[in-house]
């Protein structure tokens, strides 16, 4: 099993995550900076957070074009499984990867803090380690109101591609848990195989002791045996 | 020569910065406002013989690059 994690100018959670794989989960991982051309040896590849390109143009707009997403782009078309968080998922569905777009918090804040998350995805990889319990999972995004139009949201539901959505707090807080508008609460999805997958919250930011929470570690997991499943 | 494209929000897509603009602009004792759409212009400067087939050039950096097709709408035209 190994993890690469990609890493593009600007991008600010390739150490995260690779903190998260290899001194946390104990897997074999490494950076693979956005000039390289092949991702071959490797079982994961996630294409972390951060602000790639200074997300000049549009969020992840840039990222796209660089030589590592040639490579993403065949990998990805061979089956392999690729993790896309934050900065990563609006660099996927840039680049066609996944489907719809990501645009501005309709709040126009930017939102750091703890969301709860739960599982929309009745497949049953996902189903077992995360079960129905609600995930608490930071959020720092300023753009990850997901958009996709009404004939792609049918095909997102009807594929059971809906991975992850925001679920509202307790009552005692008046906001809802949505912390950024997305349609239908969509906080993450995947491609209809489930080996293409894209988040806005960062499970690899609730995997320590002083972390918020540690239910990242789940997520993780599930990728981790998933892509060994290959 | 200079070529002004011009990328707006789909209709149909929520424009959270139009919206505020919107706002702002009815608190401003502004009647008749029906709705505003927050965009961006980009310049782009070529070549005079920028060689045959520029215009799909163009139209195809619009949509590969300079657009989402997902949530924007592009069009450009020659500055004069």
């Amino acid at each position: 099993m190994k993890v690469g994690v990609l890493q593009f100018p600007g991008s600010n959670c390739d150490q995260d995550s690779l903190h998260a794989f290899a001194t946390v989960l104990g897997v074999p991982a490494r950076l693979v900076w956005h000039k390289e051309e092949s991702l071959e040896g490797l079982d994961l590849v996630v294409v972390p957070g951060g602000f790639s390109y200074g997300d000049y143009l549009r969020c992840g707009a840039i990222a796209r074009f660089s030589p590592v997403m040639k490579a993403l782009k065949a990998y990805a078309g061979a089956g392999g499984m690729v993790m896309g968080i934050c900065n990563g998922f609006q660099i996927l569905c840039e680049a066609g990867l996944l489907p719809g777009a990501l645009i501005r918090n309709d709040c126009l804040e930017f939102r750091c803090e703890t969301v709860n998350l739960t599982l929309a995805a009745r497949r049953e990889a996902w189903q077992a380690p995360l079960g129905a319990n609600p995930l608490r999972i930071p959020v720092a995004h300023g753009e990850g109101n997901y958009r996709i139009d009404h004939a792609g949201l049918a095909e997102l539901e009807a594929n059971d591609q809906i991975l992850f959505r925001y679920a509202d707090r307790p009552a005692a807080i008046e906001r809802r848990g949505n912390p950024n508008g997305s349609l239908s609460d969509i906080a993450g999805i995947c491609n209809r195989e489930g080996t293409v997958i894209g988040m806005m919250p960062h499970p690899e930011r609730a995997v320590e002791s002083f972390h918020p929470s540690r239910d990242g570690l789940p997520i993780l997991q599930t990728l981790l045996k998933l892509a060994g499943h290959r | 020569m200079k070529i002004i494209v011009t990328v707006t929000p789909k209709k149909n897509v929520l424009d959270p910065q139009g919206a505020a603009v919107q706002h702002a602009l009815e608190s401003q004792d502004f009647p008749g406002l029906k709705a505003v759409h927050v965009g961006k212009i980009i310049e782009l400067e070529i070549d005079e013989q920028g060689g045959a087939g520029w215009e799909e050039r163009i139209d195809r950096i619009c949509r590969d690059l300079l657009s989402n097709p997902v949530i924007e709408d592009y069009r450009w035209e020659k500055a004069s």
